[in-house]
């Protein structure tokens, strides 16, 4: 077959080059954004990183100052993944499968208004509200659970205590996985449902047949996004923790480990010099730990399906 | 016939027959529990831990998950007891889940309303020690920052979007800008505050403290809420009206400029309704870039300013003497907030119910 003939395009008209220039300007802006929060970290942070061990708060080096800091956050998060995983999945199941459709919209606005709050405001009211609510809790823990090393106590009087914080940040994260859990289990093929519906199956047994295998990637991208929130979540931790440093696993006793970015929060205003730059370096720390729990997260649903977080 | 004949509920069935009918609770039956368990609840609660409503909600739910199962398992089988079970679990988590939403309301509320009043929206806190003062300087600086930060990162993502939906087709860079949107709404916001410190202490020296760092900070926090809510209604335009307007030799850029963004402005403003709602509230970024201040400054390129998230922190976790006056303060303010949030939230919402063009779903 002969070459087929070259086609004349019409030339390109300037409006139409400049405006597709000026959107994938945009688009790179925003990957050099992105690029640019790790080299401005990083470049802030060598100070610290090439600092002898001496110097850096604690005296014993940016490792030991942040270890504790790094247990801290990862505990409170955990913690937190623990309480908000099944109940995001049974309000996801509650909304998508059970609520009446009509319904339903709405439901799903409330779940989303928890994310509207601000965390200045989680912080007050778990300060206020919540922490003197969990202390009849952490005693009877005391009294009855207290030889697990989570509850062994002596129990804090103020309920500012890891604990607290984990409900928090549960509270927090649970819109996050929520929308994510949703979204997959509304893609579940009707034509699954039909079936298992058809062959006499009760609603519970629909759902544990076809809902809950398809929805499995959502649940776990679900969770992990609520656990990279959790872990950089800072004013709600910073008010409530009663902080004394040091690791633990005792949850609900007076001296908590700090987490990073509650750190940040607190000892930045007040730094200078290489204080500075050693937060920004714990700072760089919890970046990258954020941005690999994301990616993960992100890899896991963009195999099952097109959705963010963030409409 | 070969068919048996169908059963009554409640007879027995003939020797050897399978039953066609089941069983079932009346129609009634879980409402009728969920009173009777509501009342052992707060029995119960009573007993236990001297009537706190929490506790008998929550012992409520479990007396009703209970009952039913049992009730259901002697009369309609395993299976459907296990579904009515379920049922019951789901529904108690979504309300359990509604119980933070109406204690933090009920909270900010009722603390907030003691300084709901003139004096707080037209004083700042200059020379003010002790009762009265206001937050009229950090309700500014709030406005004045968070538009800074709509000012950069709409006309950025907004572009970016059409540039994923107009241009970028499967493209790699496409394909890499919808992946690292999404990895940035997980940044956490006091990452975004550190990075803009770190980059103007570059080029102000360390220390520095600036309205217009905490915006940078915000706006990188609020792109990619923009991009990807822009991206969604971009989409949602269908492909008959960019092709007629093509046919019609209209030049690309002005299709999108005059069909596009135009049909999709009602989502597109809810979208960014809701980025703003998102950022307004957000403190850790400002508190690291912005710091606070007792006066009013208006001018972003100048020194520190008071936000009034920051400025809710402050009056709470270090007041002075006496107390109370401070944390009245920082109630109102917080309340303030929520009621700016919501606002926001509602605005969204009706501007794309009433705005949207009609979709035919």
């Amino acid at each position: 077959m002969s070459q087929t003939p070259t086609r004349t395009r019409p030339p390109a008209r300037l409006g139409d080059r400049v405006f597709a220039h000026a959107a994938s300007g945009a688009g790179i802006t925003i990957l050099v954004v992105l690029a640019g929060v790790a080299v401005f970290l990083l470049r802030e942070s060598w100070p610290a990183l090439r600092a002898p061990s001496e110097q850096v708060p604690g005296g014993e080096g940016l490792v030991a100052y942040v270890l504790p800091l790094a247990f801290g956050s990862l505990l409170g998060a955990l913690l937190a993944l623990l309480i908000a995983t099944p109940l995001a999945v049974s309000i996801a199941l509650f909304i998508s499968h059970y609520a009446p459709r009509r319904l339903a919209q709405l439901l799903g606005y409330l779940v989303d208004l928890l994310a509207a709050v601000p965390s200045i405001i989680y912080g007050l009211w778990g300060f206020q509200t919540l922490a003197p609510a969990t202390v009849p809790v952490a005693r009877w823990l005391e009294a009855n659970l207290g030889f697990i090393p989570l509850f062994a106590g002596p129990a804090s009087i103020t309920g500012r205590t890891m604990l607290t914080v984990g409900i928090v940040l549960a509270v927090m994260i649970l819109p996050i996985t929520t929308a994510i859990v949703r979204e997959v289990f509304l893609q579940t093929p009707q034509l699954h449902e039909q079936a298992a519906m058809a062959l006499g199956a009760t609603r519970w047994e629909v759902i544990r047949m076809t809902v809950l295998p398809f929805g499995r990637s959502g649940i776990v991208s679900g969770s992990m996004l609520g656990l990279g929130r959790a872990l950089g979540e800072t004013m709600a931790v910073a008010i409530v923790l009663s902080v004394s440093g040091g690791i633990t696993l005792n949850l609900i006793g007076t001296g908590n480990p700090s987490t990073i970015a509650a750190n940040i929060a607190l000892e930045f205003p007040e730094s200078t010099g290489l204080d500075v730059n050693t937060l920004i370096a714990t700072g760089l720390v919890l970046f990258v730990v954020t941005l690999a729990v994301n990616m993960v997260a992100r890899w896991v649903i963009s195999r099952r399906a097109e959705f963010s977080g963030a409409n | 016939m070969a068919i048996t004949t169908p059963q009554r509920p409640g007879t027995q069935p003939a020797r050897g027959a399978i039953p066609l009918i089941h069983d079932t609770l009346p129609r009634r039956a879980p409402w009728l529990v969920l009173g009777g368990s509501m009342l052992a609840g707060y029995g119960l609660s009573l007993l236990l831990v001297g009537g706190n409503l929490v506790a008998a909600a929550l012992l409520a739910a479990v007396v009703h998950t209970l009952t039913l199962g049992a009730w259901s398992r002697h009369v309609e089988g395993p299976r459907r007891a296990t579904d009515r079970v379920v049922t019951s679990v789901v529904t108690s988590a979504f309300v359990v889940a509604m119980t933070p939403l109406v204690s933090v309301v009920l909270t900010v509320v009722t603390n907030g309303i003691t300084r709901f009043d003139v004096e707080f929206f037209t004083f700042s806190m200059r020379g003010v020690v002790g009762e009265g003062g206001g937050a009229y300087h950090a309700i500014l600086g709030t406005l004045i920052i968070t538009g800074l930060a709509t000012l950069m990162s709409v006309p950025i993502g907004l572009m970016a979007a059409v540039y994923l939906v107009e241009y970028a087709g499967r493209g790699r860079l496409g394909r890499a800008i919808t992946f690292f949107v999404d990895v940035m709404t997980g940044i956490p916001s006091i990452v975004a505050g550190l990075f803009a410190y770190a980059m103007f202490a570059v080029f102000f020296g360390p220390g520095v403290r600036m309205g217009i760092a905490g915006a940078v900070a915000l706006t990188v926090l609020m792109i990619p809420v923009v991009v990807r809510s822009t991206e969604e209604m971009l989409k949602l335009v269908p492909n008959r009206l960019r092709e007629a307007s093509l046919a019609l030799g209209v030049p690309k850029w002005r299709t999108v400029v005059k069909v596009v963004l135009p049909t999709s402005a009602a989502g597109i403003a809810t979208g960014v309704t809701l980025a703003v709602a998102r950022v307004i509230g957000e403190t850790a970024p400002l508190l690291i870039t912005v710091g606070i201040t007792t006066g009013t400054n208006l001018n972003p390129f100048d020194g520190r300013m008071a936000t009034l998230p920051v400025f809710a922190y402050y009056s709470y976790v270090s007041p002075g003497v006496p107390r109370d006056p401070y944390t009245d303060r920082a109630w109102t303010a917080a309340l303030v907030l929520i009621i700016i949030v919501m606002v926001l939230n509602l605005a969204a919402r009706l501007i794309s119910r009433l705005f949207s063009p009609k979709t035919g779903r």
